[in-house]
């Protein structure tokens, strides 16, 4: 499938219908969706035939891009199941599988190393503070191959001292920088739409024991 | 919720040292055909828990999977290959509910989705 392609079918998706600000729930756009999942498959092979896992995924854009790319078996995992049941109408839509979990991230017990790769547009921490960290802690246990995330760029030196010193990455890597569109959801929001630069990663997981 | 998922996920309540497999309790099964993949079949068997699959898929109505984990050259057979694929990634618990083995605690499956979502106490 062509990059365009997959921004435009991912341009069609519902989103949050009354987005909650505890949850951090912005849209994660089509274009960023599309280019952060079109690089994982076509630079790194990390979807195509892949089990892959989207952390707090929300109406379900990046796990539908994941799908869209041949995924084998793709799991959406989110607290909030009016997000969830977006996400289910968004699969049909698509006419595609998509497994859906209700859970918080830090709570879900995994069996094995099943998942290959984690895809994920975690709370940036804005409102809950270590939200992002928890979320890449839990990825880096979980992925066996790789995991993709998007963070804040002036949280970038942060983000990589945890990875590689307490998450267990063998190493992470800014893929390239891109702009986050975030459209006026909320009331607090002072200005019209606000641009905030974000990093795409890509961090690699220690090998592991089988388990 | 297919049976690959439900061989990954284990009862996640606090103290709870042994939660897996979570038991089935089927209320509606559906099936839905996707394309057979043999390559990924072949690489996933290694990392399957081959007793929970094959007591899920009985419990899910299709029996067809043997109870003991099948020889390698068995794993390489078309034949086999189909069925394990069938149970893995057709089959799907639409309502229902996964126990866990332990406590006895329900886990509400709606729509294919499992709700795991922990009570104040069970964190």
């Amino acid at each position: 499938m062509k990059l365009k392609q997959l921004e435009s079918l991912l341009g069609n998706l519902q989103q949050f219908q009354n987005p909650k600000i505890e949850l951090e729930q912005y849209p994660t756009g089509a274009h960023i969706a599309s280019r952060m999942l079109y690089t994982a498959e076509n630079s790194y092979d990390d979807i195509s035939g892949k089990v892959v896992a989207d952390f707090g995924c929300g109406c379900g854009t990046l796990s539908l891009a994941a799908t869209l790319l041949d995924a084998e078996h793709v799991i959406g995992i989110d607290v909030d199941d009016e997000s969830l049941e977006i996400a289910s109408v968004n699969a049909d839509e698509l006419e595609v599988e998509l497994e859906l979990i209700q859970s918080e991230i830090k709570n879900l017990q995994w069996r094995g190393q099943i998942v290959d790769t984690v895809v994920m547009n975690p709370p940036f921490g804005t409102r809950k503070k270590g939200a992002d960290m928890e979320f890449l802690s839990v990825a880096l246990k979980v992925a066996s191959q790789a995991v993709y995330s998007l963070h804040k760029t002036t949280t970038r030196e942060h983000i990589k001292r945890a990875a590689l010193r307490d998450y267990n990455a063998s190493s992470a890597e800014v893929i390239c920088e891109l702009r986050y569109d975030l459209p006026k959801l909320y009331k607090f929001h002072k200005k019209k739409d606000v641009d905030i630069a974000v990093d795409l990663w890509r961090f690699v997981p220690k090998a592991k024991q089988e388990s | 919720m297919r049976l690959l998922t439900h061989n990954m996920l284990a009862s996640n309540i606090k103290g709870v040292t042994n939660g897996f497999p979570l038991r089935i309790e089927p209320e509606k099964i559906i099936e839905k055909p996707v394309d057979f993949n043999p390559d990924f079949l072949k690489n996933m068997f290694s990392k399957i828990d081959w007793k929970a699959l094959a007591d899920a898929s009985k419990i899910m109505g299709y029996a067809e999977l043997p109870d003991e984990v099948p020889e390698q050259t068995v794993v390489e057979s078309d034949e086999f290959l189909r069925k394990f694929h069938h149970a893995l990634l057709e089959v799907h618990l639409e309502e229902g509910a996964l126990v866990c083995p332990e406590t006895g605690r329900r886990f509400p499956v709606n729509k294919g989705i499992p709700n795991m979502l922990l009570h104040e106490d069970e964190v």
